[in-house]
């Protein structure tokens, strides 16, 4: 099959175009999605091929748009609501929590709510403390919605069909730093499963349990541990919510270390719920406790070398799985 | 004794059942809540039986009502049964939400019912969003969201009307102004006090009625609907009532008076339209004792429904958190 190049941006562009062409009921809607192309410019050039009643520019009313897709999607139609950024979510936390992720439990399993949400995440553009937030993981505490987070070509090209497809809500935090990514794709990429993690490089030493831009991070810090000899394993959880365990734990039974990299913040993220699980699960098999490599826990700054310090890096991942190996009591 | 003209006699009995229906089941509900076997919040309608019958009759049985956490007579009035009703606040799978809601939150599919939603506001936006989508879909209903005043100071308000003007959904939005958010009256809420006059910021066109005139509330829908079907968009009814009981089953009423209270039971629309009725001789005291007589069997026979119901087996607990496919 003939591969292209691509840039996250397209790839997300595609999935969203192809998702319009295949269904009369997708339509996509959010602030400057239509005639500005995207905060981001994902969407540009879709309001030119599929007019203004399917990619609808919205006022800043995010808890309104977002319980509006609630209700179109209540009414038959499947939208795709872009949300600018994840910080910006919160003014439709409302909507996300008490409604999309509580009406099919709350009205005893008669009103599915079949929505996507897509909203941008994470640091590293120096856009500072109300942009630049990691908030996948507090979305993940919450019953009823499952929460993607692309890190590939591959999956900013294949999930949103497959979240389409789902009776639920659907989160998909896309990282903003990976939209300029180029890679290739092949001519047919399409829909992938949103199940399953997945194991981007096999190793014996040590577990890296990451997602998102710190995904890229781990496999670079993976090919300098390799050349002293430690042999990362490398694993894009790709699904928050539900967690994939099969995929970690046995992982977890090869290697017996772990090294968990969030960029949300340590206390109470994500990280932590993932830890708590190895230790139900596999206390036993572990040669060291589990270790953490997340945000600082700051709101994030924009001067760059103090966001750079923030964020997890490759160097600060290299000398966490370093002493996760060397380090013997 | 209010002045819009009587109606038929059949009409008038069917409203006047529907009002009593209401009344009567809301009375239940504080028996069954003292006797225990409701519990939670209640919030009940008592007092404002004409704006839910005179307004949410005037829809057709297919278009689609979002309420508040004070909806018993929202359900009713749409045709969900009161068995289900009365089951669903006793906790029973019988109940029109499987007793996942309970009082606040009543469901129902078959009825095109979107609850029973708790938080103020928070209904508005679904109603937009389902108009939206008959819109988009060729379909020519109107969506009805109820509220009271206390949601015309939420953003989501704000946000939901704008969107609905601006793309000309076809949405009543229903406001029972019943002049207290919980405990705080009015005049502390709003800084214009004339709520209608709201929607102009909207490029909305509005109306007030008496929402202690049931005809009143009637006529007001009925124009309001025929608007909205009409393609000319959005339409804001603004429906001024009172609740007669408090804010819910806990509220020692320490924020009104009770000569307030006194007051406007004098304006009790039910004994209005009885009273109009008798008057315009469409209603003689057979009809009454019959009506009440079967009334009170129904309230009854829901009673009875919900207290014969089963609980939901707990190992069901985690159902429906997420869709399941189709069970055979």
């Amino acid at each position: 099959m003939n591969a292209r190049k691509i840039t996250y941006r397209e790839a997300a562009r595609e999935a969203m175009r192809d998702a319009l062409r295949r269904d009369g009921r997708v339509f996509l809607m959010g602030e400057d999605v239509g005639r500005y192309g995207g905060c981001f410019a994902v969407s540009r050039g879709l309001l030119e091929e599929f007019g203004p009643e399917r990619v609808r520019d919205t006022p800043l009313s995010e808890s309104a748009f977002v319980g509006i897709g609630i209700g179109a999607a209540l009414g038959g139609m499947r939208p795709i609501v872009e949300v600018m950024t994840c910080n910006f979510s919160l003014l439709a936390a409302d909507q996300i929590m008490n409604t999309a992720a509580t009406f099919l439990h709350m009205s005893g399993g008669q009103f599915n709510v079949p929505i996507v949400i897509r909203m941008s995440t994470g640091g590293g553009k120096q856009l500072a403390a109300q942009h630049s937030h990691s908030l996948e993981g507090w979305y993940a505490h919450i019953p009823g919605i499952t929460v993607l987070v692309p890190a590939t070509l591959e999956d900013a090209r294949g999930m949103l069909w497959t979240a389409l497809e789902n009776p639920d809500p659907v989160l998909i935090f896309e990282n903003q730093t990976l939209y300029n990514m180029e890679g290739t794709l092949p001519e047919n990429a399409g829909a992938v499963e949103i199940q399953h993690a997945r194991i981007m490089r096999h190793g014996r030493d040590l577990t890296i349990l990451t997602y998102g831009a710190s995904l890229w991070k781990s496999l670079t810090a993976a090919e300098t541990l390799a050349k002293e000899n430690i042999e990362a394993e490398v694993i894009d959880l790709r699904v928050l919510r539900p967690l994939d365990d099969e995929t970690i734990m046995d992982s977890v039974s090869r290697t017996h270390r772990v090294l968990i990299v969030d960029e949300g913040w340590r206390s109470g993220g994500i990280s932590a719920e993932i830890s708590s699980r190895i230790m139900e699960q596999r206390f036993y098999e572990l040669e060291r406790p589990v270790a953490r490599l997340c945000t600082a826990e700051v709101p994030i700054p924009y001067a760059k070398h103090l966001e750079q310090a923030a964020l997890p890096q490759v160097e600060t991942i290299t000398t966490a799985a370093r002493e996760l190996v060397h380090c013997h009591d | 004794m209010s002045d819009t003209p009587p109606p038929t006699r059949e009409h008038g009995l069917e409203l006047l059942r529907l009002m009593i229906l209401i009344r009567r089941f809301e009375e239940k509900c504080v028996e069954l809540y003292s006797a225990e076997k409701i519990r939670g919040f209640l919030h009940l309608c008592i007092g404002e039986e004409a704006v839910t019958v005179g307004a949410l009759t005037q829809l057709a049985p297919d278009e689609a009502v979002v309420s508040t956490y004070r909806e018993h007579g929202h359900a009713i009035t749409r045709g969900i049964a009161p068995g289900a009703v009365m089951a669903e606040m006793l906790g029973k799978q019988e109940g029109c939400a499987r007793g996942r809601g309970g009082s606040m939150h009543l469901f129902d599919a078959k009825t095109r019912f979107y609850g029973g939603n708790a938080i103020v506001g928070g209904g508005l936006p679904i109603a937009v969003g389902l108009a939206l989508a008959d819109k988009m879909q060729g379909r020519s209903r109107v969506a009805c969201c109820v509220f009271g005043e206390g949601a015309m100071a939420e953003g989501e308000f704000h946000e939901a009307m704008n969107l609905a003007s601006l793309w000309q959904t076809p949405v009543l939005f229903l406001c029972e102004n019943n002049l207290y958010a919980m405990g705080t009256t009015i005049r502390a809420e709003h800084s214009m006090l004339d709520l209608a006059k709201k929607a102009a910021a909207y490029n909305m066109p509005a109306a007030t009625a008496d929402g202690m005139d049931v005809l009143a509330v009637e006529e007001a829908a009925r124009s309001a609907i025929d608007h909205i079907r009409s393609g000319k968009g959005p339409f804001l009814l603004e429906c001024r009532t009172y609740r007669f009981r408090g804010h819910s089953m806990f509220d020692a009423e320490l924020y009104r008076e009770k000569s307030e209270v006194e007051e406007w039971k004098k304006r009790d629309p039910i004994p209005d339209l009885i009273a109009r009725m008798k008057e315009a001789s469409l209603l003689n005291n057979g009809d009454f004792s019959r009506l009440e007589q079967e009334i009170e069997h129904e309230v009854q026979a829901a009673v009875d429904f919900a207290e014969a119901g089963t609980l939901e087996s707990v190992e069901d607990l985690t159902r429906f958190v997420c869709s399941e496919p189709a069970r055979l």
